[in-house]
């Protein structure tokens, strides 16, 4: 396969790659494989690159073998770009993404507020980018391409599984006869409409949203800034409200609130869109890329595990899409899975470290389902007193600071917090920092030399593994093998000339920091000694809890 | 407990004649929406979760009362 490019990727947004018949499907026998990751999407192909960066062969299969149809996912956050980075594709993104870091809220015809989500310098990434969901796949296909641990099956759909004791075997439609796979881990990454879930026999329970909203991408000049901009009863369309974003390649999303008892086959039909985006735009200067019909819901599986079956993105947890809260909770949960998966295959940590991961995970998704609950009611509010609440808040909004707090045009993603079993309490006291739970937040360094990088590309580059972060007390810190380690100040420390680091890790001379992985902390101390960090580890590895607890 | 239900107007009479005044004249949807935007500013005001939950939950047992001497 060749690099998707932007022009291939272009306005037809679509990519096209071919089946190939692999030898596994000559075998009479079901091949043993470690991992297979079913679904190529954001979800599934991050968390194969994951896994293959850490020297895993991963078998994905996908049953399509395209992708493109429409932007879909558009926003991708901070915290997503962080993960691409340490997976060599984030720089790719950022490079075709549009950057944003404000929103603002309208009421009918004028500005109600506006937020800034960055508000501060000092981070490698933006609050957001907005990107075609097909521009990111087809840069982690590249990516994919890179890796030969991968092997990417276009147009292989599972059709059938059996759990055995200690493996899974798949059955595989293909262009060619069914074959069979068998794995230990299955890693179902298939989407809302999950195949592998109902394999499973798992309910997908929750909200259904009445009111529809149409999507449509369309290609035009327009002088918008780069910005998130929505509205409460727009004069150009009445009654509902209405969210503009800018992607790249001059095209613009746009969705629209529709009433619940509009007919979706009528409504979707370009005659019918276009005069409604006319009367937005304020002329009709545009063109169609992309119209979408919605009923939002959110809902999610009980358990993300399932014997050797574990769910991770849409498959395990649907969302509305006010908040970018569906593809960027899908790569925290692949960032979640993999160094767990990766330490419990090696032998590292036992295998109930994996059960962590829909801990952490699945609570994750009770708060985004609960805070994208909020902004879909908000905005189609269920009853009278609702839409009576809803026009109080937007009208005290004009004069109040506390109004404006209230109107809930989405709440934006954000690293979940986890209370895990995996962190280890503070033992002293702090005025500010991540404490464990919390995901590392970045910070300006310079190298001895003088040259400028980011304490994620400092955490990156010690192999995505549990790393010590210590600020300098003059002596070196002590640290146990195995363990990356990051120093900022002192003898050969980076350079922390802003001091940015040190407020945003409340730091003193000595304080260290546990990060796991995936850049969240497990464990801090103002005076670390060996034995506290080991402890913390051994938590952390998910191997003594108990004795410790 | 954190919600104070002792009285805390000097003048409670002052109090709940202002409320009553600033309905006065209006009709039942405008009141409604008074009572809104009212109870949104207050809860503000009190800016304490808890608090408000315990006012909800007071406020709430009218109705359950209310419900139970209907049967």
């Amino acid at each position: 396969m060749t690099q998707a490019s932007d022009a291939q990727a272009g306005s037809q947004a679509k990519l096209q790659f071919g089946y190939q018949r692999h030898s596994d499907q000559d075998r009479s026998a079901a091949a043993q494989h470690t991992v297979v990751v079913v679904g190529a999407g954001p979800v599934g192909l991050s968390f194969a690159i994951d896994l293959a960066q850490r020297g895993h062969r991963v078998v994905l299969l996908d049953d399509a073998d395209r992708i493109g149809e429409g932007s879909r996912a558009i926003c991708f956050s901070k915290r997503a770009l962080e993960y691409w980075d340490r997976l060599g594709v984030g720089q790719r993104m950022v490079d075709k993404g549009v950057v944003w870091n404000v929103g603002r809220i309208f009421h009918g015809d004028s500005e109600l507020y506006q937020f800034n989500l960055l508000p501060e310098p000092g981070h490698k990434r933006p609050a957001f980018i907005n990107l075609q969901q097909f521009y990111a796949e087809a840069y982690l296909v590249d990516r994919v391409n890179e890796l030969p641990e991968i092997s990417l099956r276009w147009r292989n759909k599972v059709t059938a599984i059996e759990q055995r004791n200690d493996h899974v075997v798949l059955t595989i439609e293909t262009p060619d006869v069914p074959y069979r796979l068998s794995a230990h881990y299955v890693v179902a990454c298939d989407g809302a409409r999950s195949s592998l879930r109902q394999m499973v026999g798992a309910g997908f329970s929750g909200k259904v949203f009445e009111d529809q909203f149409l999507i449509a991408d369309v290609k035009m000049t327009a002088p918008f800034p780069t910005e998130r901009w929505f509205w409460f009863d727009p004069p150009f369309h009445a009654g509902r409200s209405a969210l503009l974003h800018r992607q790249p390649d001059d095209i613009w999303r746009i969705d629209l609130q529709l009433t619940p008892d509009c007919d979706p086959a009528v409504e979707r039909q370009p005659e019918q869109v276009r005069p409604r985006i006319a009367r937005m735009l304020g002329h009709d200067q545009f063109a169609f890329e992309w119209i979408s019909l919605y009923k939002f819901q959110c809902r999610r599986m009980e358990r993300f595990i399932h014997g050797g079956v574990i769910f991770a993105g849409d498959s395990a947890h649907q969302v509305s899409p006010f908040g970018a809260r569906g593809a960027n909770s899908g790569l925290e949960d692949a960032e979640n899975l993999a160094w767990k998966l990766d330490r419990v295959l090696r032998k590292q940590s036992p295998p109930s470290l994996i059960e962590t991961y829909h801990t952490e995970r699945s609570a994750a998704a009770d708060e985004n389902i609960r805070e994208s609950t909020r902004a879909t009611d908000f905005m189609a509010p269920v009853s009278r007193h609702e839409a009576r609440m809803r026009a109080a808040v937007l009208s005290l909004a004009r004069e109040t600071e506390f109004g404006k707090r209230m109107v809930n045009g989405g709440r934006l993603s954000v690293p979940s917090i986890y209370d895990t079993p995996l962190s280890s309490a503070d033992q002293e006291a702090w005025n500010g920092g991540p404490r464990p739970g919390m995901s590392m937040p970045d910070a300006p360094l310079a190298d001895r030399g003088g040259s400028a990088l980011f304490l994620t590309d400092a955490f990156a580059a010690q192999g995505k593994r549990f790393t010590l972060l210590t600020f300098a007390n003059g002596s070196g810190a002590e640290r146990p093998d195995g363990v990356g380690f990051v120093q900022i100040g002192g003898e050969g420390g980076l350079i922390d000339a802003d001091g940015f680091a040190h407020v945003r890790y409340d730091a003193g001379p000595g304080t260290s920091y546990l990060l796991r992985p995936d850049g969240y902390v497990a464990a801090r101390f103002r005076h670390p000694t060996r034995a506290a960090i080991e402890a913390a580890l051994s938590r952390a590895y998910g191997v003594s809890e108990r004795a410790l607890s | 407990m954190n919600l104070s239900t002792a009285s805390n107007f000097a003048k409670p009479d002052d109090a709940f004649r202002a409320i009553v005044e600033a309905h006065r004249g209006l009709n039942e949807s405008q009141s409604a929406d008074l009572d809104t935007a009212l109870v949104l500013i207050l809860a503000n005001h009190i800016g304490d979760i808890e608090v408000l939950r315990e006012a909800i939950a007071l406020a709430k047992r009218r109705m359950i009362d209310a419900s139970q001497q209907q049967k």
